[in-house]
């Protein structure tokens, strides 16, 4: 499903502070799998996640989804790719203050021209089925952790994406919450949708739900995984 | 279709994003009414005005012939109107008589004009609402005057001018020309000056040109040129209002300027979230857009109802003073509504496109930004 060929990224290239993240990453990765991308705090975790979701761009290299190369598409593509076949959780769930459960949920369809009406009946069904259809109206900002996880996850879903990318999901929840996220992982894996996750966390990389476990170091892969 | 359900989309967020920043949003739309509130009066009270002077002239005579002497204006011989009607393309020449009374008393001026079809006798004058305002009349309805000889004259007011013409006969005061000859002392066979009717209008210069060749020391002013000179006073008088309003029109701008482009780091964070779940760039700019075309376009419609309002209903008490009257009778008057669709689409076009775009440039800065930035936050 998805494809990278000695994918790096250098950030500031050229400058005193040029700083490499990822170092000629080689990989493949199947559909309807989960995917656990785990390693130490600057190992490229997040840098990778970012440029497979087409959030950025590698210095060099090339990337493919479907068969298709994504590496440096047009900003207008990569939204458009971004928004049809990525949901995103982040790792502070990046939810829009000010607004309702609602109105965050919806917020990736806005652009897609879809029906308004049916745009909320969408929202509302997953809200309903992540059991947090009680505070649809409620704002954001006065969620707890779980809760705001779940809206971020509701809102990741909207779009119907083939692909789920989750950085650092459990950072902010404590064991029980935590377990409620892996359950709604695997939910989701059962309806055939990929879940990339970037997790230190043994919790998740250690996780039955998990089909693979990529370890990075140093902006290198270490170890390709096995399938459990 | 999708296109329409896509501007939904984001006016609906827009909207919701406008209720965040309640305090900030709404001082920015009451600064804004307030400046077009201002040129709007401006303007709405200028045309109506001007549209108000213009209907009163359209039944004045083609010209008017006065007569000069070392650079003065002087009593015109009635004989002279047998020279003037003797010019092919003139239709008729009627001696004018008024001048002004000075009342002491009052410290007023008032116009005197002698009309010839007046329907009441010697003794008796029509006045307009500014006389009756300021010079009270006895109980029997008389004003005394003191004629040029120094006799006192009584005369009964038998009628008030309807107030919609106060503009030009607020401080009016008609009678017969017996009565006029009597009060000023303007002897015999002279008149202040001679009305002159056309056949053609378009000929009008023409026979200008002949009366001045034919009666030295004659001067003829047409209708055009007084519309004119009404034209250019009011014009020239919003202008100076307007100057003195642009330093507050600048003011606007920086605060607007300020305001709409000081973006909170909650609001790069925000921009940034958008283009993680899939907006991108146009998106944003488009959701800025409406922002920016709701505040300006609430605000104008406001400024514009509000200046209706107070030009037309409460007759402008802001700033009449400056902008009506010459005297010391200021005329008091209902302004007939007059709305120029094309100055209101001009002041339309340099308040909300300017404010729209002076909100979408730094926004663009902004939103071109990788959305990975997003990422990289928590």
């Amino acid at each position: 499903m998805i494809k990278l060929l000695q994918v790096s990224k250098t950030f500031n290239a050229g400058k005193p502070n040029a700083f490499t993240a990822l170092k000629e990453v080689d990989l493949n990765l199947d559909g309807n799998k989960v995917v656990i991308f785990k390693g130490p705090s600057g190992s490229g975790k997040t840098t990778l996640l970012s440029i497979i979701g087409c959030m950025a761009r590698p210095t060099s290299g090339r990337i493919f989804l479907n068969g298709r190369e994504i590496t440096s598409l047009p900003e207008r593509f990569a939204a458009q790719t971004r928004r049809n076949t990525f949901g995103f959780v982040f790792q502070n769930y990046n939810l829009v203050r000010g607004l309702s459960v609602l109105e965050n949920t919806m917020l990736p369809a806005y652009p897609s021209g879809r029906r308004y009406r049916l745009i909320k009946q969408r929202a509302l069904e997953l809200l309903e089925k992540l059991r947090i259809d009680a505070k649809a109206q409620l704002k954001v900002e006065y969620l707890s952790g779980g809760e705001q996880q779940r809206t971020a996850i509701a809102r990741a879903l909207i779009n119907d994406p083939e692909l789920i990318i989750a950085d650092e999901p459990t950072a902010h929840l404590d064991t029980e919450l935590s377990a409620a996220f892996l359950d709604i992982v695997s939910t989701l894996k059962e309806e055939n949708k990929t879940v990339l996750i970037a997790s230190h966390d043994p919790l998740v990389f250690e996780s039955p739900v998990a089909d693979r476990v990529v370890s990075l170091r140093d902006g290198m892969v270490i170890d390709q995984g096995i399938s459990l | 279709m999708r296109w329409l359900e896509r501007q939904r989309c984001f006016m609906d967020f827009t909207l919701s994003s406008l209720g965040r920043r309640k305090r900030k949003n709404f001082a920015l739309i009451a600064v804004y009414v307030l400046i077009v509130f201002m040129l709007c009066s401006v303007i709405f009270f200028t045309n109506a005005l001007r549209r108000q002077a213009e209907t009163l002239l359209d039944d004045a005579p083609e010209m008017i012939v006065q007569r000069m002497m070392a650079g003065r204006q002087e009593l015109i011989p009635i004989d002279y109107g047998d020279k003037i009607k003797s010019i092919r393309g003139v239709r008729s020449v009627e001696p004018r008589l008024w001048g002004y009374y000075f009342h002491p008393a009052n410290r007023t001026n008032y116009t005197l004009l002698a009309s010839s079809e007046a329907a009441y006798g010697d003794q008796s004058i029509e006045v307009g609402q500014g006389v009756l305002r300021t010079w009270q009349a006895d109980s029997e309805g008389k004003l005394y005057f003191r004629a040029y000889d120094g006799e006192a004259l009584a005369l009964k007011v038998s009628k008030a001018f309807d107030a919609a013409t106060d503009l030009v006969s607020s401080d009016l005061i008609v009678m017969t020309e017996p009565t006029f000859r009597r009060l000023t002392g303007m002897p015999d066979g002279f008149a202040t000056d001679l009305s002159v009717q056309i056949r053609n209008e378009r000929e009008c210069a023409i026979i200008a040109e002949k009366i001045a060749s034919t009666l030295p020391g004659a001067r003829p002013i047409l209708r055009q040129e007084i519309i004119r000179t009404y034209s250019s006073l009011f014009g020239w008088r919003s202008g100076y209002m307007i100057v003195l309003l642009s330093g507050a029109i600048l003011a606007f701008f920086i605060f607007a300027w300020d305001k709409a482009t000081g973006l909170s780091a909650a609001e790069k964070t925000e921009i940034g979230i958008l283009k993680g779940i899939g907006w991108d760039s146009s998106d944003i700019l488009v959701m800025k857009f409406w922002e920016g075309t709701i505040i300006s376009l609430t605000a104008f419609l406001l400024g514009v109802i509000g200046a209706y309002l107070h030009v037309f209903l409460a007759s402008a008490p802001l700033f009449e003073h400056a902008l009506k009257g010459w005297s010391i009778l200021y005329p008091s008057f209902q302004l007939q509504p007059e709305v120029n669709l094309y100055q209101l689409a001009v002041l339309l076009f340099l308040t909300v496109v300017p404010y729209t775009l002076v909100t979408i440039v730094p926004i663009w800065r902004v939103s071109v930004m990788d959305p990975d930035v997003v990422m990289r936050q928590g």
